[in-house]
């Protein structure tokens, strides 16, 4: 497996980043060690947080210096298989496209609304990160037709489970905050409840699929959402 | 027992210290600004765990005791009374039911901690009892407190006529200058020369923009070579982020997660209190240290915290 640069972040946190591009190879690799770092259990390690292509290592210089961490990472990396993903989990997320700039988008693209949803609709996802907020998913892998700029004047208040497109991105608000993304359209579904357990709906490195739904399918899995059984469908497949 | 808050401050939230582990999930720490002054007033009420305190941010509140209580003040200086007599901070201190305390603006520093024996009963959301205000999660009904909230504290280890009464040198937040020492990286390198000696050389603002978030500071714009975006990656408590004005922001206790711009630096940990306790208007010097040089700063704050821990513990067997 790739070394990663070891980075400095302040006394009490190491950053492993494994390249400066967006891609899903060192995404992977990210992951990775994150996954051996929990599973070994590295004394004095307080939390990691994965994020595109660096894990940020937090620690606690009382029980490990930071010398002795950043030599227990390379180590871990070099005995962590560098095998390529194959099976992806897909989650599947209803959406009702009826968002307030789904025209605009459509507009910019010089596209039909329903190619827009198409295309929208029409390939996976894959979550690169979590972050921001509590349950918002950094996708990565839109159409570049459906490429669109953001809003010259974010909006005030975005209402939880808005989708929207900004840039090169697509995303789910998870709760109520300003914003200025294009909203094309809005899932019944929470990414976040802390009332929930998880709390947060999505892992990262599995995958999205949103689902185009009608305006009944939309009140009638609401219905089952705030019930708490609503459970969205997950499927194994080839990446 | 509990706590009736007769009139809330400006800006008073339940907080100890911090939502962490859920990082990975977005999930921002919160937790107190100033955590040498949130140990301390734990210590001196014998709260031995991380519990949760009152933090008052720049005008404080007045709360009534509705039984006795043992409780301690630390951080800024706020001109405590105990119905209407003035009492020391950094002190614990003995509340008789009825006794109204009370606050006023803070004099020097921005932000003052109030510890009660036995911590405050709220129920904990993913291990912490912290306030987290965008998720309107956590601390006391996920908000700011109000006129008229009834605080319900947690049966002490002792009965408060047991618990010794202990008093440590009081932190001075006072003058209207601080240097701050820092870490440079992760993303040093995204800055030219000239721009780094800029930014460990000049005077910097801290401004009215200035919250439980962020620190943002007005000066000298710190010259970068090609820009200042970044992919997004992890901010800790103390990351300086600078956006493409060039001046700096230092990342506080309701930090997001995650980040887009480049940071130049981090905050070492021993010299977080001081930097949240500066009030807007005060000046900021940055002075850089080697990653070594910071790690051993932690440990002498850790050691002398456990030092006043232990102090106090021995008062409490005896």
């Amino acid at each position: 497996m790739e070394q990663p640069e070891i980075l400095r972040s302040g006394d009490c946190a190491l950053v492993a980043e494994f390249g400066k591009e967006i891609d899903e190879h060192t995404n992977a690799l990210v992951h990775a060690l994150d996954r051996a770092v929990r599973d070994k259990g590295i004394f004095g390690v307080r939390e990691c947080v994965p994020t595109f292509r660096s894990l940020t290592v937090l620690f606690d210089p009382m029980l490990i210096s930071g010398d002795r961490l950043e030599k227990k990472l390379l180590r871990l990396c070099k005995t962590l298989s560098a095998e390529a993903q194959t099976q992806k989990t897909v989650v599947e997320v209803p959406v009702l496209y009826n968002g307030e700039d789904l025209q605009d988008v459509a507009d910019y693209a010089k596209l039909s609304v329903e190619e827009v949803v198409r295309l929208h609709a029409g390939r996976d996802y894959r979550i690169y990160m979590l972050g921001f907020l509590p349950g918002f998913v950094y996708l990565g892998g839109m159409d570049e037709r459906i490429f669109c700029p953001r809003l010259t004047t974010p909006r005030t208040r975005i209402h939880a489970g808005a989708v929207g497109i900004g840039g090169e991105q697509t995303g789910i608000y998870p709760l109520p905050s300003p914003g200025g993304w294009r909203l094309i359209g809005t899932t019944p579904v929470r990414p976040y409840d802390a009332a929930r357990t998880p709390p947060v709906l999505f892992s990262a490195g599995e995958y999205i699929r949103f689902v185009p739904i009608d305006e009944p399918a939309f009140d009638e899995i609401q219905k089952q959402v705030d019930a708490g059984v609503y459970v969205c469908r997950r499927t194994e497949g080839s990446v | 027992m509990s706590v009736c808050v007769l009139s809330p401050g400006a800006l008073t939230t339940v907080q100890d210290g911090g939502r962490n582990g859920y990082g990975y999930l977005g999930f921002n720490a919160s937790g107190v600004m100033d955590e040498r002054a949130y140990r301390i007033a734990n210590a001196l009420v014998g709260n031995f765990t991380d519990e949760a305190v009152l933090e008052m941010a720049m005008l404080g509140g007045r709360f009534e005791f509705t039984a006795p209580c043992l409780f301690a003040v630390t951080g800024a200086d706020m001109g405590a009374t105990l119905s209407g007599e003035e009492i020391r901070m950094y002190q614990t201190i003995f509340a008789d039911e009825g006794d109204v305390l009370a606050f006023s603006a803070a004099k020097t520093g921005f932000y003052t901690y109030i510890a009660f024996a036995g911590g405050i009963d709220v129920e904990p959301v993913l291990g912490s009892r912290s306030t987290n205000l965008k998720c309107g999660i956590g601390g006391f009904q996920g908000r700011k407190l109000q006129k008229g909230d009834v605080l319900t504290l947690r049966e002490p280890a002792l009965p408060p006529e047991r618990l010794p009464r202990v008093r440590v040198p009081a932190e001075s937040y006072a003058g209207d200058a601080a240097e701050v020492r820092v870490v440079l990286g992760p993303q040093n390198d995204y800055f030219t020369k000239a721009g780094l000696q800029t930014f460990l050389s000049a005077p910097y603002r801290v401004t009215a923009n200035t919250d439980r978030m962020g620190c943002k500071l007005d000066g000298a714009k710190i010259e970068y070579k090609d820009g200042v975006d970044i992919i997004s990656d992890g901010i800790v408590f103390g990351s300086i982020q600078v956006p493409p004005a060039g001046t700096p922001m230092v990342m506080l206790a309701d930090r997001q997660t995650t980040g887009g711009y480049a940071k130049i630096a981090t905050v070492v940990s021993a010299d977080l209190p001081k930097l949240v306790q500066r009030r807007p208007g005060d000046t900021v010097y940055f002075h850089a240290v080697s990653a070594h040089q910071a790690e051993k700063l932690y440990k002498k704050e850790q050691r002398a915290l456990d030092r006043l821990l232990l102090r106090y513990g021995k008062d409490l067997v005896r």
